[in-house]
C-alpha cells in the first residue's frame, strides 16, 4: 500500500435550505429569440433562402445561362411554365401514376407482411424475396416490362410497384417483428387474440416501422417514377414531369429543365413536410415511440 | 416430500384460490430443453401476499407466467377457482418488470380503461369512474392524460400495478415489478403496495430475488432452489413489515432463507443487500 489512507475527522453539518421563493423563478420563459429559434421550419427556411442566393450568386459570376440559369430565370420559367406550358397538368400525369403504383405497392406489401407474420414458412419467403428484390434498382426492370406491357401505363406502374413494394414489406415485417414480447404478453393478458389483438396491439406498436417504409417507399416510387418517364417518354398522349425535363433539354430551354427539377423537390419537399410530418407529429412523436431529434 | 406438507395451517383454513400441484415446467432455447421448475406445488388463499422467492435460475418468473396462462406445464395442474389454467386472461392480470409494459400510444387514463373496454363488463361512465378511481389510489390523478413515455420510471409502474388493480383480477401476478427502480423509489412504492393492500385486501403473487423486499411484501413466502426450480420452504411472514425491521425475528428469518438458500449454491454471484 504505497498511499496510506489517512482517516480525517471531518465535521458534519445539517442546513436549512433556502426557500424557493427567495432564489428567484425557478421556471424562466425563454426569451422570444430562443422561442424563434427553435421552430424548425423556420430554421429551415433560412437555410433554402441562403441556398437560393448561393445559387442565384453563381449563376451570376458563371454567367451562362445555357448551362446553369440564375434562380430568378428558374422562377421566372417556372410560373411560366405553370401557366403556359402545362407544368401543372404534366405534374397531375405524374402524380396520378405515381399514387397508382405506390397504393398498389403498399397494399401488396401489406398482403405479403401477414403472409409472412403469420407463418415461419411466409418469413422466410419474404426475408429470401427481398433480400433478392430489395438491392435492384426498379429502373433496371423497365425494359422487361415495356417488352411484357407494352407502351401503356401499366409499364411504369409495374416498376413503381416493385420500387415500393421491398422496402415496405421489409419495414413492416421487421416492425411486427420488433413488438415487444412484454407488450404481445400484455395484449394476451387482456384476454385479445385474433384480429383483436393484430389491429389492438400488434398494428400500433409496428407502426413507427411501418410509417418509416412508407415514406421510404413514397420516395423510391417518386425517384423511379421520374426516371422511368425520362427513359420512356410519351405514353398515351401526354408525358409526365420526367418528359418535361427531358423535352426541355432537347430543346435547350435550360432554365425550364431547371423549373421541372425544382418541381420534382417542391413536390417532395411538401410531401415530407406536411403529409408525412403531421402523420408523424400525431402518432409516433405523440407516443414517443421514435428517437427522431428534433 | 408429501403433497400435503404445502397446506396451511394458520387461521380458518379457505379453499385455496389458487392451486398448482406437481408442476414441471420446461422452455426450449435454441440449442436446449431446459428444465425450469421440476413438481412444484403451492396453495395460495385469499388475500395472500404470496412471495415466490430464491435465486435467479430457480424458475420463479417461469412458473408466474405459468400461473399467468403463457405457459403449458408438462406435468402437473395449475388451477384457479378449481378452473384449469389454459390461457392468459385478464382474471389473473401481470405487472411486469419492465417499463415498455404500459401501451405507449394511449394516455395513462386510457391506458388504464383500455382492458376495461376489452372486458366490456362495465358502462362508459363506471368504467371512467373505475380509472380515475384507481388513478387516485396510486396518486397520478394529475397525470391521467399524459402518455407513458412522460413519465418517470416509479410512475409508469404504478400505472401498471392501478392497471392490473382496476381490472380486479382474481389474482394480481407481479414478477419483480420494482426490480428495475432506484432504491429510494422501490422502497416508496413497496410501501404503497402495502398501502393499497390494505385499502382493498387483493392476492398477490409476487415474484422477487429479495429476502428482505420478500419478508416486508409477503405474507407467505415460497422458497426454490435453482437449476430446476423445487420447493424448498415455506414461511409465514404476514407479521414482519417495514416496522418490524429491525426486531431479532426479522434478522433471524432473513438469516435462515440467506442460509437456505445458498447452502449449497456459492457460485451464484448474486449480491442479496441487506
Amino acid at each position: 500500500m504505497p498511499d496510506e489512507y489517512v482517516l480525517s475527522e471531518r465535521p458534519e453539518y445539517i442546513r436549512e435550505t433556502l426557500d424557493a421563493g427567495k432564489i428567484g423563478d425557478i421556471r424562466q420563459p425563454l426569451t422570444l429569440w430562443e422561442k424563434i429559434s427553435n421552430i424548425s421550419v423556420l430554421r429551415k427556411s433560412v437555410i433554402l433562402l441562403l441556398l437560393a442566393a448561393l445559387w442565384q450568386g453563381y449563376a451570376l459570376w458563371a454567367d451562362n445561362p445555357l448551362i446553369f440559369p440564375t434562380f430568378k430565370d428558374t422562377i421566372i420559367a417556372f410560373f411560366d411554365a405553370l401557366v403556359h406550358g402545362g407544368l401543372l397538368s404534366r405534374t397531375m400525369v405524374s402524380l396520378k401514376l405515381l399514387v397508382m403504383g405506390y397504393a398498389a405497392g403498399i397494399a401488396l406489401a401489406t398482403v405479403m407482411t401477414i403472409f409472412a407474420v403469420s407463418s415461419r414458412i411466409g418469413s422466410d419467403f419474404l426475408d429470401t424475396l427481398t433480400s433478392m428484390f430489395n438491392p435492384l434498382p426498379a429502373i433496371a426492370l423497365l425494359p422487361l416490362s415495356l417488352l411484357w406491357f407494352g407502351l401503356g401505363n401499366f409499364s411504369i406502374i409495374f416498376v413503381l410497384i416493385h420500387s415500393v413494394l421491398w422496402p415496405v414489406s421489409l419495414n413492416m415485417h421487421s416492425g411486427f417483428r420488433g413488438v415487444s414480447n412484454t407488450l404481445r404478453m400484455v395484449g394476451h393478458n387482456y384476454g385479445l387474440s385474433g384480429w383483436g389483438y393484430i389491429s389492438k396491439i400488434l398494428v400500433p406498436a409496428a407502426f413507427p416501422s411501418i410509417l418509416t417504409g412508407i415514406k421510404i417507399g413514397w420516395a423510391f416510387a417518386w425517384r423511379t417514377l421520374i426516371a422511368a418517364e425520362l427513359v420512356f417518354g410519351v405514353s398515351s398522349g401526354q408525358g409526365g414531369l420526367g418528359w418535361f425535363i427531358y423535352e426541355n433539354k432537347n430543346e435547350m430551354e435550360v432554365a425550364y429543365v431547371f423549373a421541372g427539377l425544382l418541381t420534382v423537390i417542391l413536390i417532395g419537399i411538401s410531401v415530407e413536410n406536411l403529409i408525412f410530418r403531421n402523420i408523424e407529429n400525431r402518432t409516433v412523436r405523440k407516443w414517443g415511440m421514435c428517437v427522431l431529434s428534433e | 416430500m408429501s403433497l400435503d406438507s404445502t397446506s396451511r395451517n394458520q387461521g380458518a383454513l379457505a379453499a385455496p384460490l389458487l392451486n398448482v400441484r406437481g408442476v414441471t415446467l420446461q422452455y426450449k432455447t435454441k440449442e436446449h430443453l431446459v428444465t425450469a421448475t421440476y413438481r412444484v406445488d403451492f396453495d395460495v388463499c385469499k388475500s395472500d401476499r404470496f412471495v415466490l422467492l430464491g435465486p435467479s435460475g430457480c424458475g420463479k418468473s417461469t412458473l408466474l407466467k405459468a400461473v399467468g396462462g403463457y405457459i403449458k406445464p408438462v406435468e402437473g395442474k395449475i388451477s384457479l377457482r378449481g378452473d384449469e389454467v389454459v390461457e392468459p386472461g385478464p382474471d389473473r392480470m401481470m405487472v411486469f418488470q419492465e417499463f415498455d409494459q404500459l401501451i405507449p400510444w394511449k394516455t395513462i387514463k386510457e391506458n388504464i380503461l383500455f382492458p376495461l373496454k376489452i372486458a366490456g363488463t362495465m358502462n362508459k361512465r363506471a368504467m371512467e369512474e373505475k380509472a380515475m378511481s384507481y388513478l387516485e389510489k396510486v396518486k397520478l390523478t394529475q397525470f391521467s392524460d399524459v402518455f407513458p413515455h412522460m413519465l418517470s420510471g416509479g410512475m409508469k409502474q404504478r400505472v401498471a400495478i392501478a392497471r392490473a388493480m382496476a381490472m380486479e383480477p382474481d389474482i394480481l401476478l407481479m414478477d419483480e415489478p420494482f426490480a428495475a427502480l432506484d432504491a429510494l423509489t422501490r422502497r416508496k412504492m413497496q410501501e404503497e403496495l402495502l398501502q393499497l393492500w390494505e385499502d382493498t385486501k387483493f392476492t398477490v403473487l409476487f415474484v422477487t430475488h429479495s429476502i428482505v423486499e420478500a419478508i416486508i411484501i409477503g405474507t407467505r413466502i415460497l422458497l426454490l432452489s435453482p437449476h430446476p426450480g423445487q420447493v424448498k420452504a415455506e414461511f409465514n411472514s404476514h407479521m414482519h413489515g417495514y416496522q418490524t425491521q429491525d426486531q431479532p425475528e426479522f434478522a433471524d428469518l432473513q438469516d435462515k432463507i440467506h442460509k437456505m438458500l445458498f447452502a449449497d449454491v456459492i457460485e451464484e454471484g448474486e449480491s442479496h443487500a441487506r
